[in-house]
């Protein structure tokens, strides 16, 4: 009985005690936050505006988002216009003109994947085996311009260029007897003149990357196999390209990351109703139904979409990513 | 590897061959450019019958002259370097001391607006919801809500913010045992020693600000506060179908292809000035892209 009574008061006087702690400890990280805020609030001024731009352009938008479930009106607003669930993603989903953009991303993504993707590293890899150095300099200098070069300007060389009275391309058909193509109207060139386009203005400038890798590999690799006697043909295959294999995984899985984003800047240049079929994509479509059409709630619901599918993209390349090499991409 | 005469037969025959190949895909990227310079400098019912390769036929400078009196082409030259300059004058403004406080260790919640930056690498609320934002907020049709709009980006700012981690803390140590404030850390230590990491971000920005075009498009009406590419995007599409154009055209040496190609030569004229600075940091740019958290 006395010894409980006495483990009892200890039991009640400890947790006093600790109560009391407790509020000095609360009381004295309130007190360390303040004066840590008092010294440091340089830091956080800095920090302010950043945060705010975030916030305001890129954070309130997402909220925006919802107009996507929504029937929006102009007039009333982002917050006011009523909830109308998923109708517009039944829209989308019953609409032939979705699943054509649809396709037609993935179609060009996947092409310009399986075209465009080992262009940089072979590039790379033949600049690699260049002895001359003004010559490999000024060729890189060369194929690297296109990558500073504005899509308008892209758009305006492959109108001209294509053209089926002015255009280079017709007058070289024309001296093989070929009658002139108004290649930007018909739908079956469409994406070969836009996978074209992109290889040329991006390969040379993707190449830096490769190149990048190759300058680390080991140069005793290629030492001792000339001591074996490998010809330098066999040297590209069997010794720079193993060695430089982890960063054209690390590179693909990017791309496929990014496996939705068409640059949709240069199609919206050099589409034209008669090419629709082949050369709309997701963004056109949303920038046809939303900005130019004012559907700007069906829109937005195919723009979320897109995020979606994108977001879930892009993690998993970067979970793959992780789990192959140990380097995830942030 | 420099030993040329260790090369068999066979190695020699392997090095010209892949230098043909590569000389041959240089030019091939270098030509489209001839092309259009030549066209520019063509006569018009040359270019019209597209008979230019290599080099201007009946050379004229009457497409240039004819530019170069727009008033529009002014404006929106004038324009784009207000973009360029402006916009990346901005960005670096909230860039840089965003990109040191992130630097910091003692930045309480450090991890959060770390997270709260990258987040909007992978997410994006699209196109749509941008412009509805854009109008909410008063925005369109404006110099300073398209400097404004596109000033970040987290690509930039985690590239510089790693740059900043990188530099150790003995440099500023000094400064502040002189009683130097943040602002004057970063503007006199940090700044200084980070030259190469804000050369590469101020040419990013640059760079893209000068070839931007579709947001200029969609956010400015007024044609007076266009840039350049939104200009020359609209010449493209009008020139080329507009047949009082084409028919006006009978008496002039200069037609709808000539005055594009020398819209578009106009326009790259500064970027081949500044390609040689561009090319300098490029290299470490993309070296320090290596985006890590």
């Amino acid at each position: 009985m006395v010894d409980e009574n006495i483990s009892d008061t200890s039991i009640a006087s400890k947790a006093e005690a600790r109560a009391a702690g407790e509020t000095a400890a609360t009381e004295g990280r309130f007190v360390r936050l303040m004066d840590h805020f008092r010294r440091e609030w340089q830091i956080y001024v800095m920090l302010l505006p950043m945060i705010i731009w975030f916030v305001v352009f890129l954070y309130k938008p997402m909220y925006g988002l919802q107009v996507a479930f929504k029937d929006y009106s102009i007039f009333r607003g982002v917050a006011d216009s009523p909830w109308i669930g998923f109708e517009h993603f039944q829209t989308l989903i019953d609409s032939d003109q979705f699943y054509r953009a649809l396709r037609n991303t993935f179609l060009i993504s996947f092409y310009s994947l399986c075209i465009g993707f080992p262009v940089p590293i072979l590039l790379a890899m033949m600049f690699n085996e260049i002895t001359h150095h003004l010559f490999k300099r000024t060729a890189q200098t060369i194929v690297y311009l296109p990558h500073f070069i504005s899509t308008v300007i892209i758009a305006g060389i492959v109108i001209t260029a294509f053209s089926p009275s002015a255009g280079i391309v017709n007058q070289i058909l024309g001296w093989f007897g070929v009658e002139p193509i108004y290649f930007l109207i018909k739908p079956e060139y469409f994406r070969p003149i836009f996978i074209g386009s992109g290889i040329w203005q991006e390969a040379g400038f993707s190449s830096i990357v490769f190149l990048a890798a190759i300058a680390g590999v080991n140069p005793s690799l290629y030492e001792s196999a000339v001591i074996d006697g490998a010809s330098r043909w066999q040297m590209m295959w069997k010794i720079t390209l193993p060695s430089i294999l982890p960063t054209i995984i690390i590179m693909l899985i990017i791309r496929i990351g990014n496996l939705l984003e068409v640059g949709f800047e240069l199609i919206i240049l050099l589409y034209q109703p008669a090419t629709f079929e082949t050369a709309d994509v997701i963004n056109t479509f949303i920038y046809r139904q939303g900005i130019q059409g004012a559907q700007y709630d069906l829109a937005a619901a195919a723009g979320l979409f897109n995020a979606v599918v994108a977001f879930v993209l892009v993690i998993s390349a970067n979970t793959i990513s992780r789990r192959l090499s140990n380097t995830s991409l942030w | 590897m420099s030993t040329m005469n260790l090369y068999s037969r066979g190695d020699r025959l392997f090095v010209r061959l892949n230098m043909l190949l590569v000389g041959l895909f240089a030019l091939s990227t270098l030509y489209p450019f001839i092309y259009i310079a030549a066209v520019s400098l063509s006569d018009g019912s040359a270019a019209s019958a597209g008979t230019v390769f290599w080099r201007p036929i009946g050379l004229t400078l009457a497409a240039y002259d004819y530019v170069l009196s727009e008033p529009l082409f002014w404006s929106s030259y004038r324009n784009t370097f207000i973009y360029t300059f402006g916009g990346t004058f901005v960005s670096m403004l909230i860039i840089v001391p965003g990109a040191y406080a992130l630097s910091k260790q003692q930045l309480i919640g450090r991890r959060y607006f770390n997270l709260f930056i990258a987040f909007t690498m992978w997410f994006n609320a699209g196109l749509i919801p941008f412009f509805l934002n854009m109008r909410d907020l008063g925005l369109m049709d404006s110099y300073f809500g398209l400097i404004i709009a596109f000033a970040c980006n987290a690509f930039n700012i985690i590239l510089l913010r790693n740059f900043f981690e990188s530099i150790p803390k003995s440099f500023e140590e000094a400064a502040r045992m002189d009683g130097a404030n943040e602002f004057q850390v970063l503007w006199k230590v940090y700044m200084p020693l980070s030259k190469p990491a804000l050369a590469t971000i101020i040419l990013f920005c640059m760079v893209s600000r000068w070839n931007g075009f579709f947001w200029a498009m969609v956010l400015l009406k007024d044609e007076q506060k266009i840039p350049l590419q939104v200009y020359l995007r609209q010449v493209i599409a009008t020139l080329s179908n507009d047949e009082e154009f084409g028919a006006s055209l009978l008496n002039y040496t200069y037609s709808a292809e000539t005055v594009t190609a020398a819209i578009m030569v106009c326009s790259i004229i500064p970027v081949l000035l500044f390609y040689p600075f561009i090319q300098k940091y490029f290299n470490k740019g993309i070296m320090l892209g290596g985006v890590k958290e």
